[in-house]
C-alpha cells in the first residue's frame, strides 16, 4: 500500500518560520561576537545557512556557520546494515565560551541532538549550547527540549516527516508521509532517521 | 555352492582392453584367481550364467569392464607418515579409483633405498587391495650424492629406480645412475625440474605469480632438466621415464628424443591435464599447491595435445598424500602434493574423453597397457590366465567428489565439490571383489 | 546509505570504483577529525581490534593503531616473527585463540601472500590486509590515491610512475589495482630484473629507462629499494641503482608541472630517491603518513560491524 503524503508546510510558512527563530535568536543572544550557529549535515546545514542570512540582513553583522556530521556520534553505528556515509565536518572556529545555536530540521527522538551535543563539547566548551528546529514532531527518546521552535506538528511515531529545500530539491516544503508504508528514512536528507 | 566350475562370472559388459579389442560385449569367467574365459555372450553362454547362483553373477550391463588400471607413480606415506597415508588405506584409494595396480615412490622416511625398507612395503602390501609394486632410490636418502644399492632393491622385487621429488642436480650423478639402472634392464623415473632455477617457488612463474607475489617455479626448470636428462639418456643408452610432465617445451623436448630414437617414456598427471594456475588465487587453496606446479593454459593444452600424440605414453596421479594438519596453513608453507587416486578415472572421463581427445580405448591403454609396459609389469590386460585384475567402470554415473568420502586418510585434492562424470562400479583385485560404489 | 561489497580488505584486485570512491570520499571526512584539537571520536565505542604482526612493521602499525584509538576502538597487538610462529603454533589457532577473546576486527601483516584470505577462513572477524608477502598492501595504496586524489581533484587521466622493486612490492601492485581503477595511466619502471614474469599483462607501461617512464608524467612514486635484493644477485650495486633509477633533480624535468613526488617510506636517502627531492616543495611524502591515518580510520569505520549473512 503507498504511504499517503501531504504538504503540511510551503515555502511561505517555511520562511516565516525561519524568520522567527531568526528573532528570537537575536533576543536571546544580543552579544554579536560570541554567536555561533552549526547546522546538522544535510538539511540543518540548508537551514543554519539561511537563519545566518536572515541573521545578517537584520544585524548587517555576519555570523559564523559551522556544519556538523554527527555520523561518528551516532549510538546505533553497529546496529545497521551500511554504515551512513560521512560528511565532511566543517567548524573553522573556536566554539569555546561561544553561544552556539545548534540548528536542525525535525526534532524526533533526540538521539541526533545528543549526538551533536557530544561532538560539540570534543571541539572545546562552549558557554551555552541551544537548540533551533525547523519542526517538533515529538516522540522524544531522550531528555531533549529545542529553545526555538518553527512548528509543533503532532506525528504518529511511524510517520515520516520530510523537508525539501530548494538547493537540493528545488522546491521548500515540508511532507508527511502517514501509516506503515512510510519506509524508516526514505526520502529524508538526514541518513537512517535519527531524529 | 551350485555351480564350482567358476567362482565368478561378469556378465553383459563392454569390455575395452588394449589386447583383446575394444568395444565387444562379453562375458568374462573368474576361476581361482584368474580369468578362465572371455566370450561373447552367446545363447548357450547366457543360459549356463543363468544357472549360476546370483552371488556369483556381477551384472555389467551398460558397464564398461577393463583390465585393472595400474598407476606408477603414487605415494603411500609408510614407513614414516602413517598419518597422511598408510599402505593399507593407500591400497583401499586405489580400489576406489580402480586402480588395482599402484608404484610407490621411495620418498618415505626412511627412504626406500635399501632392501629393508623394500621388504617392510611388500610385507605391508600382502592382503591390501591393490598389488604395490616399489620403486626404489636412485641415490642413498634421494641425496644426489651416491648411488643406492640398486642391484640389491632389484634384486628383491623394486621395478625402477627415481628419486622423486628431487632432481639430482648434478649430471655426473645422473649418467651413472641411469648407466647402473640399465645393467638391470630397469628404467630412471625423473622428477625434472632442475633445483636452482625453481628454489623458493611455491607455484608456475607466470602472470599469475606475478599477481599474486607468490614466488614461481619457471617452466624453463623443467625444460632443462627434461633436455638433461634426454641428452644424457642418449648417451647413455638407458632408459629414462620422465614423471608428470607439465610444460609445453618439455613435451616438445620429448617428441623430438621419441622421434630421434632416444628410449625415454613419460607420463602426466590428471591435475596438470585439467588445471590451470589461475585456480590458485581464487582462494589460495593449498591443495593447488604441487611440483611441479600446475602450469598455463597453454602447457595445459601442450600436455594434452603429448597425451593425445603418443608423446606422453601413460597417465598416472602422483598420488600425494598430506595430512590435514600439513595443509591447513599459508600457501607458502603448505607441502606439495595433492591426492589423485580416487579422482584419476573421472577427471579423464570428464575432461579428456567427454571433451573429444581421447576415446576410451586411449584412455584406458594409456592407464593399463602402457604403464605396464613401462615398468615390465603384469596386468593390464584382460587376457585368459591372467589374473582376475578387473576395473568396472559406470560410465555416465554422474556425482560430486566429497572429502568424506575418500578411502585416502588424506583429503588434499583441489577436486572437493567438483561435478564428475563416470564412476568405478566395482573393481576386482585376483577375482576378489575389493570395492563396489 | 553505502556500503563496501565486501566485509574485508584484503586487497585492490577487484575492488569496484564505487567502493574505492567511498573510501576516498569517507577519509576525506576523517582527515578533518585528525586536525581537531581532540582528534577523537567515539564511533568504534565496544569495537575491539587486533593488530597481528607477522613481520615487523613500525610506520604501518603505529598508523593503524592511531586510527583504531581516534576511533575510540580498543586495540590489542600481536606481534612476532614468522620463524618463530613456525615452531609453535599455527595461524589458524593462534587467531582462533585471540578470536576466543572477542576480537571484532583484525589488522594482519604477513610474510605469505594470501595470509589474510587464509584468516576468513579461520576467523568471522573483519580482516583488514595490513601488507601479505609480495601480494598486496591496500591501505597503504588507497593512502597514496588519497593524497594524489586532494592534490588533484582527480585521479582519471592523470600520469603515475611507480619506480622500484616491482617484482617484490606489494604496495606497487595495490597501486596498480587501484589506480587503474579509477582511470588513471600507471607506468613501471625498474630494473629489468625486478620486473616479474609476464608484468605487462599488468596493463600497464612498463620501462627499463628511468628517463622515458618519467617524461610527461604527474606523479612518481618511489618505492624503497632493499639492500638483500642486491644480495641475492637481482642487480649489481647500490651505486649503479642510484645512477640508472635514482630520483634526483635532474630527472625532475622531464615531469610535468605541478608534479608530485611520493614515497611510501621508510626512505633510502641518497639510495633511490635524494634529499633534494624528498624535502621538495613537490614533495607529499609526509602528507601520505597523515592521510594514511585517515585512509585507515576510513576503512575501519566502513567494514565495522559487517557481519557474515550480508556477505
Amino acid at each position: 500500500m503507498p504511504a499517503k503524503t501531504e504538504v503540511i508546510l510551503t515555502e511561505k510558512k517555511i520562511n516565516r518560520a525561519l524568520t522567527r527563530i531568526a528573532h528570537e535568536i537575536l533576543e536571546q543572544n544580543p552579544d554579536a561576537k560570541s554567536r555561533v550557529v552549526i547546522g546538522i549535515i544535510t538539511r540543518g546545514a540548508y537551514l543554519a545557512r539561511r537563519i545566518a542570512a536572515i541573521i545578517e540582513e537584520l544585524e548587517g553583522v555576519e555570523i559564523p556557520v559551522g556544519l556538523m556530521d554527527i555520523g561518528l556520534y551516532r549510538d546505533d553505528v553497529h546496529s545497521k546494515l551500511d554504515q551512513p556515509v560521512v560528511e565532511r565536518t566543517e567548524i573553522l572556529f573556536d566554539v569555546v565560551n561561544r553561544n552556539v545555536i545548534l540548528i536542525d530540521d525535525v526534532l524526533f527522538t533526540g538521539r541526533t541532538v545528543r549526538a551533536a551535543l557530544d561532538q560539540i563539547v570534543d571541539f572545546g566548551r562552549p558557554r551555552t549550547i541551544q537548540l533551533a528546529v525547523l519542526i517538533d514532531r515529538g516522540h522524544r527518546e531522550l531528555p531533549i527540549k529545542a529553545d526555538y521552535v518553527g512548528v509543533n506538528i503532532p506525528t504518529a511515531k511511524e510517520d515520516q516527516v520530510i523537508l525539501h529545500v530548494t538547493e537540493r530539491d528545488e522546491i521548500d516544503q515540508v511532507l508527511i508521509q502517514k501509516g506503515k508504508g512510510a519506509k524508516p528514512g526514505a526520502g529524508r536528507g538526514k541518513k537512517g532517521g535519527n531524529g | 555352492m551350485a555351480n564350482k566350475k567358476y567362482d565368478l562370472v561378469i556378465a553383459d559388459g563392454r569390455i575395452i582392453d588394449p589386447a583383446l579389442g575394444f568395444g565387444k560385449d562379453a562375458y568374462i569367467f573368474i576361476k581361482d584367481g584368474l580369468i578362465q574365459k572371455v566370450v561373447t555372450p552367446t545363447a548357450a553362454v547366457k543360459k549356463e550364467v543363468k544357472n549360476l547362483d546370483r552371488s556369483q553373477v556381477i551384472d555389467a550391463t551398460g558397464k564398461l569392464v577393463v583390465p585393472g588400471l595400474i598407476d606408477i607413480h603414487v605415494h603411500l606415506r609408510e614407513p614414516g607418515r602413517e598419518d597422511a597415508e598408510t599402505i593399507e588405506s593407500g591400497c583401499q584409494a586405489a580400489a576406489a579409483g580402480g586402480f588395482t595396480s599402484v608404484c610407490c615412490m621411495p620418498n618415505t622416511t626412511p627412504r626406500i633405498d635399501n632392501q629393508e625398507t623394500v621388504k617392510f612395503v611388500q610385507d605391508r602390501a600382502k592382503d591390501c587391495d591393490a598389488r604395490v609394486y616399489v620403486v626404489g632410490a636412485v641415490t642413498k636418502n634421494l641425496e644426489g650424492k651416491e648411488l643406492s644399492e640398486i642391484g640389491d632393491l632389484v634384486k628383491i622385487g623394486a621395478v625402477a629406480i627415481s628419486d622423486d621429488g628431487k632432481y639430482p642436480q648434478n649430471p655426473e650423478i645422473m649418467r651413472r645412475g641411469l648407466e647402473y639402472a640399465k645393467m638391470f634392464g630397469i628404467p630412471v623415473m625423473q622428477h625434472a625440474e632442475d633445483q636452482y632455477l625453481c628454489a623458493g617457488g611455491v607455484m608456475n612463474e607466470s602472470f599469475q605469480s606475478t599477481r599474486l607475489g607468490l614466488k614461481g617455479a619457471p617452466a624453463v626448470a623443467e625444460e632443462i632438466a627434461v633436455l638433461r636428462d634426454i641428452a644424457l639418456c642418449r648417451f647413455t643408452g638407458a632408459r629414462l621415464h620422465i614423471q608428470h610432465v607439465s610444460t609445453r617445451q618439455a613435451v616438445a623436448a620429448i617428441r623430438k628424443a621419441k622421434a630421434e630414437g632416444v628410449n625415454v617414456t613419460a607420463e602426466a598427471t590428471p591435475h596438470h591435464l585439467v588445471l590451470t594456475d589461475e585456480e590458485i588465487g581464487k582462494e589460495f587453496n593449498t591443495n593447488l599447491r604441487v611440483n611441479p606446479p600446475i602450469r598455463t593454459t597453454d602447457d595445459r593444452d601442450a600436455v594434452i595435445e603429448g597425451l593425445v600424440d603418443g608423446t606422453i605414453d601413460c597417465i598416472a596421479s602422483d598420488h600425494a598424500p598430506h595430512s590435514e594438519e600439513d595443509k591447513d596453513c599459508e600457501f607458502d608453507l603448505a607441502p606439495a602434493g595433492m591426492i589423485g587416486l580416487e579422482t584419476t578415472l573421472a577427471l579423464v572421463k570428464t575432461y579428456l574423453i567427454d571433451k573429444g581427445y581421447l576415446s576410451w580405448a586411449d584412455a584406458i591403454r594409456k592407464m593399463t597397457a602402457n604403464p605396464a609396459r613401462i615398468l615390465s609389469l603384469p596386468g593390464g590386460s584382460l587376457a585368459e590366465g591372467s589374473p582376475a585384475d578387473i576395473t568396472i567402470i559406470d560410465q555416465d554415473k554422474k556425482w560430486t567428489v566429497k572429502a568424506d568420502k575418500f578411502r585416502s586418510k588424506s583429503k588434499n585434492s583441489p577436486f572437493i565439490g567438483w561435478k564428475m562424470k563416470g564412476q568405478v562400479y566395482k573393481t576386482l583385485l585376483g577375482g576378489r571383489v575389493v570395492f563396489e560404489q | 546509505m553505502s556500503r563496501l561489497h565486501s566485509r574485508h580488505l584484503l586487497g585492490l584486485e577487484n575492488v569496484p570504483e564505487a567502493d574505492i570512491s567511498l573510501i576516498l570520499k569517507t577519509t576525506n571526512s576523517f582527515r578533518e577529525v585528525i586536525d581537531r584539537t581532540i582528534k577523537k571520536v567515539p564511533t568504534l565505542r565496544g569495537i575491539t581490534v587486533l593488530n597481528l604482526f607477522y613481520e615487523p612493521s613500525t610506520r604501518t602499525r603505529i598508523s593503524f593503531e592511531l586510527a583504531e584509538k581516534r576511533l575510540s576502538a580498543d586495540t590489542v597487538n600481536f606481534t612476532t616473527s614468522t620463524s618463530s610462529v613456525k615452531k609453535g603454533e599455527s595461524l589458524r589457532d593462534t587467531v582462533q585463540n585471540i578470536e576466543a577473546m572477542k576480537i571484532d576486527m583484525v589488522v594482519v601483516r604477513h610474510s605469505s601472500p594470501g595470509a589474510p584470505y587464509y584468516l576468513t577462513r579461520c576467523m568471522d572477524a573483519n580482516i583488514i590486509n595490513a601488507g601479505d608477502g609480495a601480494h598486496e598492501h591496500p591501505t597503504q595504496a588507497l593512502l597514496d590515491m588519497y593524497t594524489i586524489w586532494k592534490k588533484y581533484g582527480r585521479l582519471d587521466g592523470l600520469r603515475i610512475v611507480l619506480v622500484g622493486d616491482v617484482k617484490h612490492s606489494r604496495v606497487i601492485r595495490s597501486n596498480i589495482w587501484g589506480l587503474k581503477t579509477m582511470g588513471a595511466s600507471v607506468a613501471l619502471c625498474g630494473p629489468s630484473t625486478l620486473l616479474p614474469y609476464e608484468v605487462e599483462k599488468f596493463g600497464c607501461d612498463v620501462y627499463t629507462d628511468i628517463d622515458e617512464a618519467l617524461d610527461g608524467a604527474d606523479v612518481v612514486n618511489v618505492m624503497r629499494i632493499q639492500l638483500e635484493r642486491q644480495q641475492s644477485g637481482l642487480f649489481p650495486s647500490q651505486r649503479e641503482y642510484t645512477n640508472l633509477f635514482g630520483i634526483n633533480k635532474q630527472r625532475l624535468k622531464l615531469l610535468n608541472k605541478n608534479f608530485t613526488i611520493m614515497h611510501p617510506g621508510p626512505m633510502n636517502r641518497g639510495v633511490e630517491i635524494t634529499s633534494e627531492v624528498a624535502d621538495s616543495g613537490n614533495s607529499v611524502i609526509l602528507e601520505q603518513v597523515t592521510n594514511g591515518q585517515a585512509v585507515r580510520m576510513a576503512v575501519l569505520y566502513l567494514l565495522s560491524g559487517r557481519k557474515e549473512e550480508e556477505g
